[in-house]
């Protein structure tokens, strides 16, 4: 009986519970609400669908509040039980050991059937079975009991005078508030994560080390010299803006200078598909198409150099995967948020700035130059740092088409690694999360996060302070 | 700005330098159209290869088999269980290598050539028959014709981008002598003329050092391997068929350009395929198993099936979590909040959050939900979390210009015939909004959709060969597959990418398409 009310699936019995329980209290509020209107000549003060809200109010707020509880709790409080139950011999296992097995136990219970295994582990199975039926046994008593006293004590107080919509509009608006408040919590939880990780990290190997060392060797959990990465990152940012920058700003003042209505309906959500495109699409176009001509072009330059006599050896790495590769591809990507934003910008320059410009002789380009740019600059500073920041936090295509080794070269054709490559690379392993391996992750997650967030802070208080100008 | 207006000109250094102006406004303008090609071409190049990649893959080769279920080795000792059938995955597989066998008397011969003609069709490749003799057991004993893929590399051979060959015509063979080490002598008038001239040409396109070339000729379902080839004459290795096949034909002769040793392929492997292929028994059917099949390690075998249904998973998951949170927002912002320091912090918060990169969401997420909480990885539904904390930011943005794109006489006309504030904001005024909220939802749930690195560092990169049932099975997604396959070394994966990317594009135009048709029809300018 235990046994069975512990292998419940109790994420989907709370959830339906929820909404018996809800819908329930709901109709008998609305019914009795219904029965008052009618038997009193006294106008009602609230609807009495109102009165059902509140009544479902009353019930769900304690019901949801256990149920969270539950979740979170649930697991611990059955293995903390266990563990106390356990054979003394279990007591020379070391802490992450212990872990392992109650996780295998765990595993064990949910799938039924544990035969093969030996007999201790089946008695600890069962044992554990027995345990998670009276925590579920007694969160079903406690949540039908809290539901009965939820729905009998709001009866209760619904009369005439009852100022149900009040309450209801007061708890509603507090849920608003509270989704709201679900940004900070992420942001709050992204800082704390990451701070809490790197904090660790840092116990074991000094930040100044991290920052400044010049060599990387994660894999092998020795040197955690961070400097090679910082690099690569940088210089395939660059590469990628050394591509989107000009395209992206000259098709911005294309488009809103010189390009008809029509062409700019066509060309503009073109342009757009460049960004809904996945990332992971770019980086298999990088690694089919880009990198192979890339390493093509680079050894047929070694070769023209050397039949020239200007080298005796090529100069260009030409690797198969190179930082060249993903900057350019990376440079396609963000071309369309270089020039979406200052398109955007460059049609917000007045009219008359314009005017006064050509009144004066000036040709269409050089109005262009000397006056419309000039006057949204600020506007296009902002959209190229958050494409900076955009090419600094990519991932997919770094890691398909820029390649692994560490190493800090001025070579656009060898292959580097970025902050993101090592994230991925360092995560993906089946390490624990008290390895230095991972734990390095959120350190540099932590220095990603910080650089890219400066550079939208930086952006957004650019365009602010633009916007004031013209308003 | 008429013609009949013309600026007075006063020497020839100012009209040199007006020359020179409209000169530079010229090339401006040129500069700016170059740059919206050259994002155009990118586009169209991206476009063009992986669908020109795909269209490769949309098809593959199947071969038929026409075999006897024989009840022996089909539901041996008398157990005609449906599930043992079902299981009987060797069983089936021999009954199709001995009909290869039986079609290829030569590669009986030797250990090696067995292991080459086992080649031709996957194990597994036999299962969906097995299945459908299990569910179908009266079967058993009768003649059924089976169809199984061909394998990968074959397949790519025969669809012109596995070996790279030249194909030529060659002159009619007059004689065919049998020689004592079982060669055979072949001539025929100035028959090989082609072939030396081919030869000659292809080696100069490759290295002066090329490796030795080889040349198979093939008449009917009969080839052999060409060696000492003059104008007239050569030594004629049969591989397959019957030497008779070649007197009095003009064969076709090709010409391998990739040495045995580089290739996957061998040359009886090819002149096997020839054969199958000239008895008719090889179709090239449209690859309905990339949406029906799960994922395999045998590329001709490979499908989607379970990243698409672990795709919609982890997006209802997303969509459950961050439409109902994002909107609420949205309308807590937009219609009540005061201004004060905790609503600008929030707003702050929202605006960083759309920008942080998202490959910090999935460490997040490893720290929070897999370490903290401890949910299982791999599952969608730690996906559907970790994505819907990157798509809720998205889609409060687009819902708060939505809400404010409604009349503010919408809400004084509610507030006159005395609504409250919350009977205002939703009766009236969301309601309003709702066809521009929820195309900002779909386009954010579209960016999920596209997703991969967050997935990867939650776990979600693991092999799955089942279709998961629910949200929190092991499971992957379209982008993580196809960034998984694109890691294989087969160059058969290649393709079948491609093809995957196609898949996940269709559903983003899908969506895109959606977002259009919701714009168009429920849109309103006020």
């Amino acid at each position: 009986m235990l046994q069975q009310l512990g292998q419940l699936p109790m994420g989907w019995l709370l959830i339906a519970l929820i909404a018996v329980f809800g819908s329930a209290a709901f109709f008998l509020g609305r019914v009795r609400a219904e029965r008052l209107l009618l038997s009193t000549p006294v106008r009602m003060h609230s609807r009495p669908n109102y009165h059902g809200y509140y009544v479902a109010m009353c019930t769900v707020v304690p019901v949801l509040l256990i149920a969270v509880a539950y979740s979170i709790f649930a697991e611990d409080l059955t293995q903390g039980a266990l563990m106390r139950e356990l054979p003394s011999s279990f007591a020379q296992l070391s802490a992450a050991e212990l872990q392992s097995y109650l996780d295998s136990v765990r595993m064990a219970a949910g799938s039924a059937v544990s035969e093969g295994s030996d007999r201790v582990f089946r008695a600890i199975t069962n044992r554990y079975l027995e345990l998670r039926g009276m925590v579920n046994g007694a969160t079903l008593v406690l949540l039908g009991a809290l539901a009965a006293i939820g729905i009998f004590w709001a009866q209760r107080r619904l009369k005439p005078d009852f100022r149900a919509r009040a309450l209801v509009e007061n708890g509603m608006e507090l849920v608003l508030f509270l989704c709201a408040g679900v940004a900070i919590a992420t942001t709050a939880g992204i800082v704390l994560s990451l701070l809490y990780e790197s904090l660790q990290f840092f116990q074991k190997v000094s930040a100044w080390d991290f920052l400044t060392g010049t060599r990387w060797n994660a894999q092998t959990e020795a040197e955690f010299g961070a400097l090679p990465l910082f690099f690569g990152t940088f210089m395939i940012a660059l590469i990628a803006m050394l591509v989107a920058a000009p395209i992206g700003l000259f098709s911005a003042i294309f488009l809103s200078e010189y390009a008809s209505p029509q062409a700019r309906a066509w060309i503009k959500p073109i342009l757009e598909i460049l960004a809904g495109i996945p990332t992971v699409v770019y980086g298999f176009f990088a690694l089919l198409v880009v990198a192979p001509g890339i390493r093509q072009l680079a050894i047929l330059f070694n070769e023209g150099v050397i039949r020239l006599g200007l080298a005796s050896e090529p100069i260009l790495a030409a690797q198969p995967t190179s930082a060249l590769a993903a900057g350019l591809v990376m440079g396609i990507m963000v071309i369309p948020f270089v020039s979406s934003l200052s398109d955007d910008v460059i049609n917000a320059v007045p009219q008359t700035l314009r005017d006064a410009a050509y009144a004066l002789g000036a040709t269409k380009s050089e109005t262009v130059k000397q006056v419309v740019v000039p006057a949204a600059l600020p506007g296009i500073i902002a959209a190229l740092l958050l494409a900076v920041s955009r090419a600094i936090g990519e991932t997919m295509i770094v890691v398909m088409a820029a390649g692994k080794s560490a190493r800090i070269s001025l070579d656009p054709t060898s292959d580097l690694t970025t902050i993101t490559v090592q994230i991925v690379s360092l995560m993906t392993g089946e390490t624990g999360f008290d390895d230095p391996k991972t734990l390095s992750a959120f350190a540099l997650g932590l220095v990603l996060f910080a650089v890219t967030l400066a550079f939208n802070i930086v952006a957004l208080r650019v365009v602010k302070k633009y916007r004031e100008k013209y308003d | 700005m008429t013609d009949a207006v013309r600026t007075p000109i006063t020497s020839a250094a100012a009209a040199k330098h007006l020359k020179r102006r409209r000169a530079a406004d010229g090339r401006f303008r040129y500069y700016g159209l170059s740059a919206i090609f050259i994002a155009l071409g990118a586009l169209a190049v991206l476009v063009f290869t992986i669908g020109a990649q795909a269209l490769s893959a949309a098809t593959y080769h199947v071969v038929r088999y026409d075999i006897t279920l024989d009840p022996a080795v089909v539901a041996p000792d008398g157990a005609g269980e449906p599930d043992q059938i079902a299981r009987n995955v060797d069983g089936f597989y021999s009954l199709v290598r001995d009909n290869l066998l039986a079609t290829f008397p030569e590669a009986d011969a030797d250990r090696d050539s067995r292991r080459e003609v086992s080649d031709f069709v996957t194990r597994l490749a036999v299962l969906p028959t097995a299945r459908m003799v299990a569910r179908n057991p009266e079967l058993v004993g009768s003649a059924i014709s089976l169809k199984a893929p061909l394998n990968d590399d074959l397949d790519l051979y025969l669809k012109g981008n596995g070996v790279r060959e030249r194909k030529i015509k060659a002159g009619a063979i007059e004689t065919v002598l049998a020689e004592a080490d079982g060669t055979y002598r072949v001539s025929g008038l100035g028959a090989f003329d082609p072939v030396v001239a081919g030869l000659a040409v292809a080696s100069a396109d490759r290295d002066a050092d090329a490796v030795q070339m080889n040349v198979l000729l093939t008449a009917g379902v009969s080839t052999g391997r060409l060696t000492g080839i003059s104008a007239g004459r050569a030594r004629l290795e049969l591989l397959t068929g019957q030497a008779q096949d070649f007197a009095n034909a003009r064969p076709t002769a090709r010409i391998i350009i990739s040495a045995e040793s580089e290739r996957t392929i061998s040359d009886r492997q090819i002149a096997w395929t020839l054969a199958l292929k000239e008895m008719g028994r090889i179709d090239r059917a449209p690859r309905m198993t990339l949406l029906t099949n799960s994922d395999s390690t045998y590329p001709e075998l490979a499908g989607g099936l379970s990243a698409i249904v672990g795709s919609l998973l982890t997006m209802l998951i997303t969509a459950l979590v961050a439409m109902p949170i994002g909107i609420l927002a949205a309308v807590y912002l937009e219609e009540f909040a005061p201004r004060n320091r905790v609503t600008e912090f929030i707003e702050v918060n929202i605006n960083n959050l759309a920008a942080v990169p998202s490959i910090v969401f999935g460490l997040l997420g490893a720290a929070l939900y897999i370490n903290f909480l401890g949910m299982p990885r791999s599952a969608p539904l730690v996906g559907g979390l970790v994505l819907a904390l990157m798509t809720f930011p998205v889609v409060i943005i687009a819902s708060r210009a939505a809400l404010k794109a409604v009349p503010p006489s919408v809400r004084a006309g509610a507030l006159a015939v005395g609504a409250s504030q919350m009977q205002t904001v939703f009766h009236h005024v969301v309601p309003l909004a709702a066809p521009g909220i929820l195309t900002g939802a779909i386009l954010g749930m579209a960016r999920a959709l596209g997703e991969t690195a967050p997935l990867l560092l939650i776990g979600m990169v693991a092999f799955v060969g089942d279709v998961p049932r629910g949200p929190t099975d092991e499971s992957t997604v379209m982008p993580v597959l196809i960034f998984s396959w694109s890691n294989n070394a087969e160059r058969a994966w290649e393709p079948l990418t491609s093809a995957m990317i196609v898949v996940l594009l269709a559903f983003l135009l899908l969506m895109n398409g959606l977002v259009v048709f919701l714009r168009r029809r429920y849109e309103r300018r006020w």
